[in-house]
């Protein structure tokens, strides 16, 4: 039975370039109180143009309805739970907005000189000391904007360090539960990608790893928790194994919902992290966010850095562009600054004891959902879940029903889908996450839907499988999207004829 | 379902030998697990393979996953079809939707690969694990 949600009337709107007509305007200029200057006289007539083709014109209030009627169609973590695995989309409290709106720091600019920005400089300082402590790390920088981008620095500085020594060396090691977007990072970097794969119980296997490591392996990329929500236990001598041969560990901060305030990368043998303050850290997810990526260092990588470094020199903060080794900058200016405002009110606004309870509700929660819904779905991985658990459709595939179906499915019911068909490893996979947001009541609608959807798969695995029903668009033609993309809105009756 | 003259790994590619030749494809279990392929990425003429590395990916539109080049050598034709037609791969794997042929650098490989009814047998062990 569907108990979250009823169907209830919202409004059909086009866009706003469907909706213009000429003449119509949102504002009103003063009069000059100026002569006014012929501009095709003054910038030479190529330089002006009366108007722009299809610009839309519309009044203030169609535009503000226009927007408010699009968000009425939408689904957002302030709605309800977004169980996506892997994303951690969890709540961005509103101090986090509070405290970005302070006018000191909303108006900083990055030409502003050193001594009219000690603010927010002292913001970014105190965000890259707790950042280190959380991980046990020697040395953090701000500047990648999100997660991918803190993958790609944080092996860049891997590549500087190897080649001081004398070696950049050839590969990287990725286990087959990482993250997707460790391969590219290795590619991206310049090295070729060999995988390791899991055991059974959802690990690194560590005598399948030992014969990998070789003198060519510059690093291993692993996720901890990796995807499957398991925790790699063997994880410190796995640390030494690749230590022991020269080679580094990277590890993908993405999970680090199920370890802060519980334990630390950097003292269980990993060289260099990223942190996805979007995650994480409660800044926004989604929607451009904007993210941001944070890579976390142990000693010997940090004068590899990116330029600048942020230093305090006697009372005062300093940029530091006078830095050797540094692999020079991975973004302009420091990073996206207004989430490290976010970031560190969270963490503030927490402390140390808050922190660590968000971490033990947040696997708290994922263990409530696997316990509850593991009778109705399978669990191929029976290890201890952390933060997110991982069930395949094996069951409801025998019925004809995948786990994109009851995605679909789960809509109706209220819900924004779990993460469909990833990691790789798991045969049809159901990827969910609640994060430390959900409160019990919440969980439970979302537990009593994945369970009458099982039911329906077994009764009437029709109704699943031509889900969503009571959304604005039924089901879309995913493949043919895919496959003849359109991009780009075209008018049709410019050209007479349907858009391309 | 499975032609008796071709070779298959594991990774659910497959590898018919022309003389020196290797054509390489994926599997119809492979295709059938992906679904609807909506993208091929296939090597560049000339690209020198190695047997169980990265040959490709195919882009479905669940996921994309690598191909694994069945033999070692070098790619001396790529399927161009499959560029504008990805949904050949899901038509007809074994026949029309071949992926690359490849000039054979070590034409022993091929001993190590499974047979038709091995291969049989590997998805229907695969299969019954599900």
């Amino acid at each position: 039975m569907i108990r979250k949600v009823r169907p209830h009337i919202n409004q059909n709107e086009p866009l706003l370039f469907e909706r213009s007509s000429p003449g119509k305007r949102g504002y009103q200029l003063p009069a000059l109180d100026v002569p006014a200057v012929d501009a095709a006289a003054v910038l030479g007539g190529r330089n002006t143009r009366a108007e722009i083709e299809g610009f839309p014109e519309v009044s203030e209030v169609e535009a503000i309805r226009h927007f408010t009627r699009l968000s009425t169609h939408n689904y957002a973590i302030d709605l309800g739970l977004y169980p996506l695995g892997s994303c951690t989309m969890k709540y961005n409290p509103r101090v986090n907005e509070q405290v970005a709106r302070i006018e000191g720091l909303a108006w900083a600019h990055p030409y502003q000189p050193e001594s009219l920005s000690q603010g927010i400089l002292e913001v970014m300082g105190a965000l890259e000391k707790m950042l280190a402590e959380i991980t046990g790390m020697d040395a953090v920088t701000l500047q990648p904007a999100a997660g991918a981008h803190g993958e790609f620095t944080g092996i860049l500085l891997i590549r500087a360090l190897l080649e001081s020594r004398g070696n950049p060396r050839k590969k990287l090691l990725i286990p087959d539960s990482a993250h997707g977007t460790n391969p590219a990072t290795a590619t991206t970097a310049g090295y070729a990608v060999e995988n390791i794969k899991s055991n059974a119980r959802g690990m690194v296997d560590v005598e399948e790893l030992a014969k990998s490591v070789t003198e060519d392996v510059a690093a291993l990329m692993i996720t901890n928790p990796n995807t499957l929500g398991v925790f790699e236990e063997n994880i410190t001598r796995i640390a030494e194994i690749l230590h022991a041969k020269g080679a580094m560990v990277y590890m993908d901060g993405a999970n680090m919902n199920a370890l802060v305030g519980i334990a630390r990368p950097g003292d269980f043998g990993v060289d260099v992290m990223h942190l996805n303050l979007h995650k994480t850290f409660s800044t926004p997810h989604g929607g451009g966010g904007p993210g941001s990526g944070p890579v976390a260092v142990k000693g010997p990588l940090a004068p590899f850095l990116p330029t600048p470094r942020l230093q305090r020199v006697g009372s005062r903060w300093t940029w530091n562009y006078d830095l050797a080794q540094s692999i020079g900058r991975v973004r302009a200016f420091y990073g996206n600054i207004g989430m490290h405002i976010r970031a560190l009110a969270y963490i503030l606004a927490h402390g140390g004891d808050g922190l660590r309870n968000a971490t033990k509700d947040a696997v708290l929660n994922a263990n409530y959902i696997r316990t509850l819904i593991e009778p109705y779905y399978d669990l191929p991985h029976k290890a201890p879940t952390m933060h997110e658990c991982v069930f395949s459709d094996d069951r409801q595939s025998k019925r004809g029903v995948r786990t994109g179906d009851i995605a679909k499915r789960l809509i109706d019911y209220g819900f924004h889908p779990y993460t469909v068909s990833f990691p790789l490893i798991v045969h049809g996979a159901l990827m969910i996450e609640p994060t430390e947001t959900e409160s019990k009541d919440e969980l439970d609608l979302f537990i009593d839907a994945m369970i009458s959807i099982a039911q329906e798969v077994e009764e009437n695995p029709e109704v699943v499988l031509k889900a969503p029903h009571d959304t604005r668009t039924s089901r879309v033609d995913e493949v043919t999207a895919a496959r003849k993309p359109v991009v780009r809105w075209k008018p049709e009756s410019t050209s007479g004829k349907a858009a391309d | 379902m499975y032609p008796a003259n071709f070779h298959y790994t594991k990774e659910h590619e497959w590898v018919r030998v022309e003389g020196d030749v290797g054509v390489v494809g994926i599997t119809d279990h492979a295709q059938n697990q992906l679904g609807d392929i909506v993208y091929v990425d296939l090597p560049k003429t000339g690209t020198r393979v190695e047997q169980g590395k990265t040959l490709g990916s195919v882009e479905s539109v669940k996921a994309v996953s690598d191909i694994y080049s069945p033999v070692s050598g070098e790619v001396v034709e790529v399927n161009d079809t499959l560029a504008t037609a990805p949904e050949k791969l899901n038509e007809d794997p074994h026949g029309e939707a071949w992926l690359v042929k490849i000039k054979l650098s070590a034409p022993g490989e091929i001993q190590q690969l499974l047979s038709a009814e091995d291969y049989q047998n590997y998805v229907a062990a695969e299969e019954s694990k599900h």
